[in-house]
This record gives structure tokens, C-alpha cells and sequence, in this order.
């Protein structure tokens, strides 16, 4: 199989405190992924090295049929090659409608003077209510999304990421702060996309993972601790000492 | 598409209206079109007025929009206003010297009336000589290319170096801050090649024109009502679109904007060199009114004194920054100018030339506790425009980020 994203060998320290380890990851082009630890494990930190936030001290970040090495290109650079990201903590511009939001993230020229002259055509805007469509969001199109509940931001971002129309999708933690329905939703969602691209989940929710039903990276203590299918992760010893016996 | 524009902005067309009702009612009423109702002075201070209120609208749009607070813009406009006043000086000048040594029995010279103009203009401060960036005084045009390509060269170098660093929030002010004073500073040198604390006077003198200055004054608020409302025209299209989104995104929250695959720093500096520019307009159409320009006008408090009059009048909507820089420039020339009448307290006389910029600082630090939306937000009131239950909590992370209770319904 061959893979989208490879990453080799990273490692990342805070003020001496070694948050990722020699870390090595790989996902193919369609593939859904779960990734669980304890708080602190350094799944964050993960996302951050891959979309660029972070530098990682060593450790290469491969990406695409080129295998390109994509550190120390800066975050809109990654975003433009296909890496979209869901944020732990909702983000979407809460003085801004709906609407507006998704056309923002709608996959499109990013240059300045582009977007200057850019006027939303007839097309987009029936792309911006099919994709609020699906996230339940219809009828909140002229809304400000800083008036949405916590879990229609949720949504509205999983919307913008879906618009942005990237390979990869790096999700964290989606299922916070969701009713049950929300989270199945968010499920059937999530399972969809990755039919077409690779998925990256990082959810504390087991129930939540059981239900993605895909491979599981375990991450302790910024390295991987186990990688397999839930039941085979669930029933490791050192899983079971470090994560889910606790 | 233009007219779907303005259909979806309706405070466009009603900015344009007032504004063209506004300049009708004053050409009627001044000394040049016969009624007299307003002195030739009072239009100048009402043309320069509308000046200040195309510098509050570009103030808005990197400050209001993209939360770039700029404590440095008046560098630009008065460079825009030096850009023009070279011109204007080089060609008065010209035209004098050239009456008279046309009395001489020989004819000058072209170096010889080149020279004669230098002696004139650089007298003051013991030169005679044009220094380099006189070199295209001679040339109406060049010097009006100049106008936005000197300020807007600044802002692009100045924004590069800063934004490809990532300075933000306060900061980045107090480096726009140090960039005006710095300017400012130079310019007060002698040799710096404007005249130094000189300045460039006679200003309001346009060469060749023999029309007395209540006409004079009149076009030239002509021009400042024009170019507010082109301007206004400009900033209410750039940003109704998704290039708007994407400012008031990174306004709000940076770092996202960059994970939808944005560059921040180009966005930035695109805004900043629009917006410097805009400002060196505004600055060219002002001098000729005052008549002088010297390196005092573009001291940092006068860019302070922006940023008060855009918040005070409602910042991240382009009419609030229109309001607040005529209203509070207006009250201030009153307070300033000796008219207000002083207040006996018995033991102690206010009075308001001093105690004008106690009440102005004041009313900045009321607005912005208890008033974030400034005047323009009595709009939304007029209007029944009601806010959501909101709490005044920050709209994003950002340091330049609106408030709720701030944001525009
Ligand atoms: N910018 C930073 N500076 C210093 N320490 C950091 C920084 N970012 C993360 N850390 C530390 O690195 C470790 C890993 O953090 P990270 O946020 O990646 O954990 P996580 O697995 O996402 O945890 P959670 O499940 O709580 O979200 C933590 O101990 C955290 O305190
Ligand atoms: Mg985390």
C-alpha cells in the first residue's frame, strides 16, 4: 500500500521536556486512522509538527506521491498542500456568518489579489449549502457562527474542513462537547470522508472509536505504544496499564 | 455585479448621498458662490476635515479589519503631503524666478533659473542646491506618482520586514510608533533635503492660477469630497467580499486563517501598502489647504490621535472611522481654537485649550469601557438592529480582536 503521509523519527522538546519521542507514523491515501493516549501523551503536539506550527527538532514529515519533506514549510503552505485541521477547541471566526465561513474555507485560489476579485459564483454557493447540509446547518447559513451552540461550532468546522476538500484531514478530538446523536453523526461523517482521503481522529471517547472501527495508534509519552485494531490495542498489557486502566 | 454591490450595501449609497448633499449645501453657501454663509477659512477646515476622515477610513481598514493597529499612519500621509508640496513649491517658485529675471537684459539660462529656484527654495537652510529627491519636482506627474508610491514603498518594506516576523499586537504599534518618529526626526535635519523644521510653505498658492483662494479653497474641498467617496467606494468593495472575510479572519484568530491555507503576511502587507497609500492621498489633497507641511505633522501623536478618532467613531465598520475623524477633529478645532468659552470655577478657569485633551482622552478610555462600537453603533440603535445576548467576550485570540459586544450585527 502505498502512503500519504510518512512521518520518520521526530522528536520535539519544551524547555526540556521531551513532549514527542523518535515518533514514526505513516497513513495511506484512504484510510481512517484513531489515535488515543492519555492527556499529555502528545497527540496535539503530533498535529502541530504535521501542519507546520511546530518544528520539530528531528525527524522528517514526508508527504505525497513525492515524498516531500514538509518541515519548515510554514502552515499555509502545508493548508495549500492538502492538510486540513480541526482544532480541540472549536475555531471558526465567530464574528462571521455561516456562510461566510464556509466560503472562506471553500477549496479555491488562496493568493490576495485572487481572492480581492473573487465573487462567489451561483455553483459555490450551492456548495457552501449542500456542505452546511450535511452538518446540520441548513438554516443557520446568515447566522453568526459565534451565536451556534459548541457542538454546531464543532460541525461548522468539520464543514469548513470538508470544503477546504484536503487529502488529509487531521481531526482533534470532534466528539467534545456533542449530544449521542451529534457524535454518531459526526461518526457517519468522519467515515464518509475517509472513503476518498486519509483521516486522522484524535478522540478520548472509546465508544467514539469503537464506532470509526479502524486501525488505532495508542501515542504514551510522545512515542507510539501500540498500533493495531481496537480489540488487539484494547488488549495489550502496557495499553491497559498506562491508558484504559486508569 | 457593481450594482449587486451596492444593492447589498446600502450604507454605501447613503455615505454617498450625505457626503454629496454635504458638499452641495457647502458650495452653495461659500464666499465663492455668492452667499458668503461660510468663510473661505471654514471651508478650508472643512475640506481638510474630509482628508482626515479618507486617513481615519484607511486607519479602519488595517486596524478595523485587520486588527493591525498602525500608530504610524500619519508618516504616510505626510509624505503623501510633501510629495505634492515639492511641486507646488518647485513650480511657484519657478514661475517667480522666471518674471523675474525675464527683465534682465540677457535671457537666463536653463541652469541658471534651475539654480535661482534653489537658492530660493533652499535658502532657509543655507543650501542652494536641489538635493537628489528634488529630482522629478519639476514634473506634476511624476511628483503625483509619487503621492502613493512613496508612501506605499514605506509601508511595503516597513510591512515586510515586520509581518514576515510575525510582530504583532502591541509590538508591532510601538514599531509603527518608532517608524513616524524616526521619519520625523530625519526630516527635522537641514539636510534631509525638505527644508528641515521649514517644512514646504505657500502651499495653498496653486502655480499659474490667478483665482483668489475662495475659489481656490473650494476645489480643492471639491477634491477631498471626491476622493473620500472613491475612497469609500474602494475600502466598502475590497471589503465586502471574501478578501474582508479573510482580514477580519485574521483579525479575530491568525493562526486559523493560516490552516485554511491563507498567508497571513501577504493579507497583512497588501492591506498596510493599500491602506499607506490611501493615506498619501489623503495627505496630498490636505497641505495645499493648510498651506504648510513640516516634519511636526508627522509626529506620533498625531497617529495616536487616529487611532482615537476611528475608535471613538466605531472601528471595523468604514463609516464609523468617517464620523469619528470629522466629529472629533471638528469639536477639537473648536475646543482648540480658543471659541469654546472657558468655565469659572471661582478657584480655577478651565480652560479648554489645555483641558481639551484631558476631555479627549477621556471620552477614549469611556468609549472604549463602556461604548466599544463607538458612535457608529448608534446606527444599529436608529436602526433596531438587535445584538444577540452577548457578553463582551473576545471574538478570537488575537490581540486586535473585536469584542462581542463590539462586532457588527
Ligand atoms: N508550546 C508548548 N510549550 C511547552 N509545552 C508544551 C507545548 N505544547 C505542548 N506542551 C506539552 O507537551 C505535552 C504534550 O501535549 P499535547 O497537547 O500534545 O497532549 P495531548 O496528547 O494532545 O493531550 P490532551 O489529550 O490533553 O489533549 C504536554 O505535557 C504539554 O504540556
Ligand atoms: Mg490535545
Amino acid at each position: 500500500m502505498s502512503t500519504l503521509l510518512e512521518v520518520s523519527g521526530i522528536s520535539v522538546t519544551f524547555d526540556g521536556f521531551r513532549a514527542i519521542n523518535n515518533l514514526s507514523f505513516d497513513i495511506g491515501p484512504a484510510e481512517l486512522r484513531a489515535i488515543i493516549g492519555p492527556n499529555g501523551a502528545g497527540k496535539t503536539t503530533f498535529m502541530d509538527i504535521v501542519t507546520g506550527k511546530t518544528k520539530p527538532d528531528a525527524g522528517k514529515v514526508l508527504w505525497g506521491e513525492m515524498s516531500r519533506n514538509l518541515v519548515g514549510l510554514n502552515e499555509a503552505r502545508i493548508a495549500q498542500e492538502g492538510i486540513g485541521r480541526k482544532f480541540q477547541k472549536p475555531t471558526v471566526f465567530e464574528d462571521q456568518t455561516v456562510q461566510e465561513n464556509l466560503l472562506m474555507a471553500l477549496k479555491k485560489n488562496r493568493g490576495a489579489f485572487a481572492v480581492i476579485f473573487w465573487r462567489p459564483t451561483g455553483e459555490d454557493l450551492d456548495r457552501v449549502t449542500e456542505l452546511a447540509g450535511e452538518i446540520g446547518l441548513a438554516n443557520e447559513l446568515k447566522r453568526k457562527s459565534g451565536e451556534l451552540s459548541h457542538g454546531q461550532k464543532q460541525w461548522l468546522e468539520i464543514g469548513m474542513l470538508l470544503a477546504q476538500e484536503p487529502r488529509l484531514l487531521l481531526v482533534d478530538e470532534p466528539a467534545a462537547g456533542m449530544t449521542p446523536s451529534e457524535r454518531e453523526h459526526t461518526t457517519a461523517i468522519l467515515v464518509e470522508a475517509a472513503k476518498t482521503r486519509a483521516v486522522v481522529v484524535v478522540e478520548h471517547d472509546m465508544e467514539f472509536i469503537r464506532r470509526l472501527d479502524c486501525r488505532v495508534t495508542v501515542l504514551h509519552e510522545g512515542s507510539v505504544l501500540a498500533e493495531g485494531s481496537l480489540g488487539h490495542v484494547t488488549a495489550d498489557q502496557e495499553v491497559i496499564d498506562v491508558y484504559l486502566g486508569r | 455585479m457593481e450594482r449587486s454591490f451596492l444593492l447589498k450595501n446600502p450604507s454605501v449609497l447613503v455615505f454617498l448621498a450625505v457626503l454629496a448633499m454635504f458638499t452641495i449645501a457647502v458650495t452653495v453657501m461659500s464666499e465663492a458662490f455668492g452667499a458668503g454663509l461660510v468663510s473661505t477659512s471654514f471651508v478650508k477646515t472643512l475640506g481638510k476635515t474630509l482628508c482626515l476622515a479618507l486617513i481615519a477610513l484607511a486607519m479602519d481598514l488595517v486596524w478595523g479589519f485587520a486588527g493591525i493597529l498602525s500608530l504610524g499612519h500619519f508618516a504616510f500621509f505626510g509624505l503623501g503631503g510633501y510629495m505634492i508640496g515639492m511641486w507646488l513649491m518647485y513650480e511657484r517658485t519657478r514661475l517667480i524666478v522666471e518674471e523675474s529675471m525675464a527683465q534682465a537684459a540677457i535671457p537666463p539660462t536653463d541652469s541658471e533659473v534651475v539654480d535661482a529656484i534653489g537658492s530660493q527654495i533652499f535658502g532657509v537652510v543655507g543650501s542652494a542646491d536641489f538635493p537628489p529627491i528634488w529630482m522629478f519636482a519639476d514634473s506634476l506627474t511624476a511628483q503625483l506618482v509619487l503621492v502613493v508610491a512613496v508612501p506605499g514603498l514605506l509601508a511595503f518594506v516597513f510591512g515586510w520586514l515586520a509581518f514576515r516576523s510575525r510582530v504583532t499586537g502591541v509590538y508591532l504599534s510601538i514599531l509603527t510608533q518608532a517608524m513616524t518618529l524616526a521619519l520625523s526626526l530625519y526630516l527635522f535635519q537641514n539636510d534631509s533635503g525638505l527644508r528641515g523644521n521649514n517644512g514646504l510653505s505657500g502651499l495653498q498658492n496653486l502655480p499659474g492660477v490667478t483665482a483668489s483662494q475662495d475659489f481656490v479653497s473650494i476645489w480643492f474641498f471639491w477634491a477631498s469630497a471626491l476622493a473620500l467617496g472613491l475612497g469609500y467606494l474602494f475600502a466598502a468593495w475590497l471589503v465586502s467580499g471574501k478578501f474582508g472575510s479573510v482580514l477580519r479572519g485574521i483579525r479575530d484568530n491568525e493562526a486559523r486563517v493560516r490552516f485554511l491555507g491563507y498567508s497571513v503576511e501577504g493579507y497583512k502587507l497588501v492591506i498596510f501598502t493599500v491602506s499607506a497609500m490611501i493615506a498619501g492621498v489623503a495627505g496630498a489633497l490636505y497641505y495645499p489647504q493648510a498651506g504648510i507641511i513640516n516634519p511636526a505633522e508627522i509626529a506620533p501623536i498625531a497617529s495616536i490621535y487616529l487611532a482615537v478618532w476611528v475608535a471613538i467613531g466605531g472601528r471595523g465598520r468604514l463609516y464609523g472611522a468617517v464620523i469619528g475623524a470629522v466629529f472629533v477633529s471638528l469639536v477639537s478645532t473648536y475646543f482648540t481654537g480658543g471659541q469654546a468659552p472657558n468655565i469659572n470655577l471661582g478657584v480655577y478657569v478651565i480652560s479648554w485649550v489645555d483641558w481639551w485633551t484631558v476631555l479627549l482622552g477621556l471620552s477614549f478610555v469611556l468609549v472604549t469601557l463602556f461604548a466599544p462600537q463607538g458612535i457608529g453603533g448608534l446606527v444599529d440603535l436608529f436602526a433596531r438592529r438587535q445584538h444577540p445576548e452577548r457578553h463582551g467576550a473576545d471574538l478570537g485570540p488575537d490581540k486586535g480582536a473585536l469584542r462581542e459586544s463590539e462586532a457588527e450585527q
